[in-house]
């Protein structure tokens, strides 16, 4: 075991190395390069052995991934924002076919206009498509993530691929202390991917992928998916436990922190939640009781799980990092349906925040807060609304007016 | 590496095995899947296809199959970049000694027109351009023929498809040229291109043969007549086909490593006029008006592609 400061991008690549994987079909993308260079370098010098291919586009890219697993090679890609989208009629193809390759998003917002900083529309554009989809936090956890995703997706009862999901700027080029695993304890924990269930060789002839005509066939096919999708959640549990065994580092479908005695619960994901995580600090301080819960494992939703944390907390403010235009926040959309059945449940505020980069402030956390509280206390809660502050207001009413626009 | 086949010289020398098994989904008279069951004679068994959405993909219909070798389904735009991934797969196995190399397989893409000339353009350069090993089979009935006929960029001057109807703006119907899909793969300089046709079922194994001592991408445009959208009787496939190389419409050539030669030409060609009256597809050249203006610029067409080739046999 080694300890070395590593950006979040370096860290999905080494989790790629442990995994020993055989095959990277690749292409760039900002903020995403750095991964696929780092992989590069690897194959190039013989560090890793298999192949690296540059491909013309992410549809390429994803196809060749799909297609290389779908053979029985234990296979790694990554992309990000329109990239991911380019690939987006691909994503549902690989779902399909039931393969267990990983693939590494890193968030960017989409065009347009077009942005390099970060946002989740990008990975949440994907979320039906039958990729599983863990959403990390730090350098740390995306290393393990990505050795963890191959032993889910690899196992019998799920066969399904994995999107580990990471900010871009925010984590992948911040460095951080991240242990990185020895090769061998990493070997055992996640063995030599061997195809039981489909790989095409000259003595077992498969057709993979076929035409269904009849749409029960299909719906057969399609709840094939969604179950094993719902079956990650115990695997998901099993190997968790082993890792934490092996490695000494705990990972939960979501995380729950200072949620024991909690009455506000604020919902985030990925690397914001670490501000989320600072507010509800500052908010113990002052003798509020307030609690963070982050959503990591977000395909499949484990839906029960945030019930039983939800339930009898008297407010909740999701915080989307993404807009569905016409709609809000999906987040906020998903929380407040698994809780609408739920007796005892908790005024739930939607917020959206955090859409190309824009950072989140100590002052938005708090209007969060009061708004939360009042809510709870009046009954009133107000519809969507998106954190700006006055600061940003005067720079954006600014900007207009040098560009002849008119301030609506 | 020379392939063990035997030279084929006569029609005798074609395998009476059979690699697709009768009773498919596709039209009756489909010239395309005639040149495909002709070109898996000399691809033998260990093969797998990589199919674009097309026609061909109804082929494999669940839970039934009428291949006895592999088959995956891509999307339409990809297919050369599943090849590419099954291909590199196969090689990375063997390497790691985790397959053994008698299990390996021909990676083959079969896709349509509409994927080969127009959407997967992108993903087809970029693998010949890496020098994929691979075969790449293009059932090209010039058009879009599993959504009903649509013009698409392999449709030829004159003909009529549901997005290309003769009208008075533009009474011939496609007024486009079929892209030169041949000349595009061979500027790539991939080291063999040919064209084929199922009525000459010779020069068809001939070519496969050939290039099976390639390794790169190796393509094979064949001519696929086709009865639904071609409008004409299914029992005219065969002689619809050899119209079409008889006219001098479709060249029958190869090109190794970019030199081009023909493997056969007409002694005299036909007027193209015998292979446009026999199809529904070009009826409104000759019905209610004869479109002479027309006719005689597909002809000139033709004249000018045999006068002006450099011709090699």
């Amino acid at each position: 075991m080694a300890r070395e400061l590593l950006t979040g991008n370096a860290a999905a690549a080494w989790g790629v190395r442990l995994a020993d994987v055989d095959y990277v079909p690749a292409f760039p993308i900002t903020p995403q390069t750095e991964i696929i260079e780092t992989l590069s370098g690897w194959y190039s010098d013989g560090t890793m052995k298999g192949k690296f291919v540059t491909m013309d586009s992410e549809h390429s890219m994803l196809t060749a991934a799909g297609a290389a697993s779908a053979t029985g090679a234990r296979v790694f890609t990554a992309t990000s924002s329109q990239g991911l989208l380019y690939a987006f009629e691909v994503l549902y193809s690989v779902a399909g076919w039931r393969v267990p390759l990983v693939m590494v998003n890193v968030s960017r917002a989409l065009s347009s206009p077009i942005t390099l900083e970060p946002d989740h529309n990008d990975i949440l554009s994907a979320r039906d498509c039958g990729f599983l989809q863990i959403h990390t936090e730090t350098c740390q956890e995306v290393l393990d993530s990505v050795i963890m995703s191959y032993k889910l997706a690899e196992d019998r009862r799920v066969l399904l691929p994995v999107l580990v999901n990471l900010d871009g700027y925010y984590l992948s080029f911040t460095r951080e202390p991240v242990e990185i695993p020895d090769a061998d304890k990493v070997k055992d924990f996640l063995p030599q991917y061997k195809p039981d269930h489909a790989s095409f060789h000259a003595s077992g002839p498969m057709a993979q992928g076929l035409a269904v005509l009849g749409g029960y066939i299909y719906s057969y096919f399609k709840y094939q998916m969604h179950l094993a999708s719902l079956n990650a959640l115990s695997v998901h549990e099993e190997i968790a436990e082993e890792f934490y065994n092996l490695f000494g580092r705990k990972y939960g479908v979501v995380e729950e922190y200072k949620l024991d005695d909690a009455e506000y619960v604020l919902i985030m994901s990925n690397t914001f939640a670490t501000k989320g995580k600072a507010a509800v600090e500052k908010f113990r301080e002052i003798g509020c009781k307030v609690g963070l819960l982050r959503l990591r494992v977000v395909r499949p939703l484990p839906t029960k799980k945030i019930q039983d944390i939800l339930k009898n907390r008297k407010g909740t403010a999701v915080i989307d990092q993404n807009i569905s235009i016409g709609y809000g926040g999906i987040f906020y959309s998903e929380i407040a349906a698994l809780m609408c059945n739920e007796a005892n449940k908790p005024v739930i505020l939607s917020f959206i925040c955090g859409l190309g980069g824009k950072d989140i402030s100590m002052k938005e956390f708090q209007k969060i807060l009061d708004d939360t509280i009042n809510a709870s206390l009046t009954g009133n809660i107000p519809g969507t609304q998106l954190l700006y502050t006055d600061v940003e207001w005067a720079k954006m009413k600014h900007l207009l007016d040098v560009a002849g626009k008119p301030v609506i | 590496m020379q392939s063990d086949h035997t030279a084929y010289k006569r029609i005798k020398d074609i395998s009476r095995d059979e690699f697709i098994l009768p009773g498919t989904t596709v039209c009756a008279g489909c010239g395309g899947l005639e040149a495909l069951r002709l070109a898996h004679k000399v691809l033998g068994n260990n093969v797998v296809f990589v199919n674009a959405a097309g026609c061909f993909t109804l082929l494999a219909l669940f839970p039934y199959s009428p291949f006895k070798g592999s088959w995956l389904y891509t999307n339409m735009a990809s297919a050369p970049a599943g090849a590419q991934g099954i291909r590199d797969a196969l090689d990375i196995l063997i390497e790691k000694k985790r397959l053994r190399p008698e299990e390996d397989l021909k990676v083959i893409v079969l896709a349509g027109d509409g994927s080969t000339y127009d959407m997967a353009l992108s993903a087809t350069s970029g693998a010949i351009y890496r020098n994929l090993d691979f075969y790449y089979f293009c059932y090209d009935n010039e058009a879009y023929g599993n959504t009903g006929m649509q013009m698409s960029s392999a449709s030829p001057l004159g003909a009529k498809t549901t997005t290309s109807i003769p009208d008075e703006q533009s009474p011939m119907g496609t007024k486009f040229h079929k892209k030169d899909i041949f000349e595009i793969w061979r500027a790539h300089k991939p080291p063999y291109i040919a064209t084929i046709s199922p009525r000459h079922p010779v020069d068809l194994s001939e070519k496969f043969r050939r290039s099976m001592q390639f390794k790169g991408p190796k393509l094979f445009i064949a001519l696929s007549p086709c009865p639904t959208g071609w409008l004409y009787d299914p029992s005219h496939s065969a002689k619809i086909a050899r119209l079409a190389v008889e006219t001098g419409i479709w060249a029958l050539k190869e090109a190794v490593f970019g030199e081009t030669i023909h493997t056969y030409i007409p002694s005299k060609l036909k007027p193209v006029e015998e292979y446009l009256s026999v199809q529904g597809r070009f009826s409104h050249l000759f019905v209610p008006v004869r479109q002479d203006e027309t006719i005689k610029k597909i002809q000139d067409e033709i004249n000018y592609y045999w006068n002006h080739t450099e011709i090699q046999k």
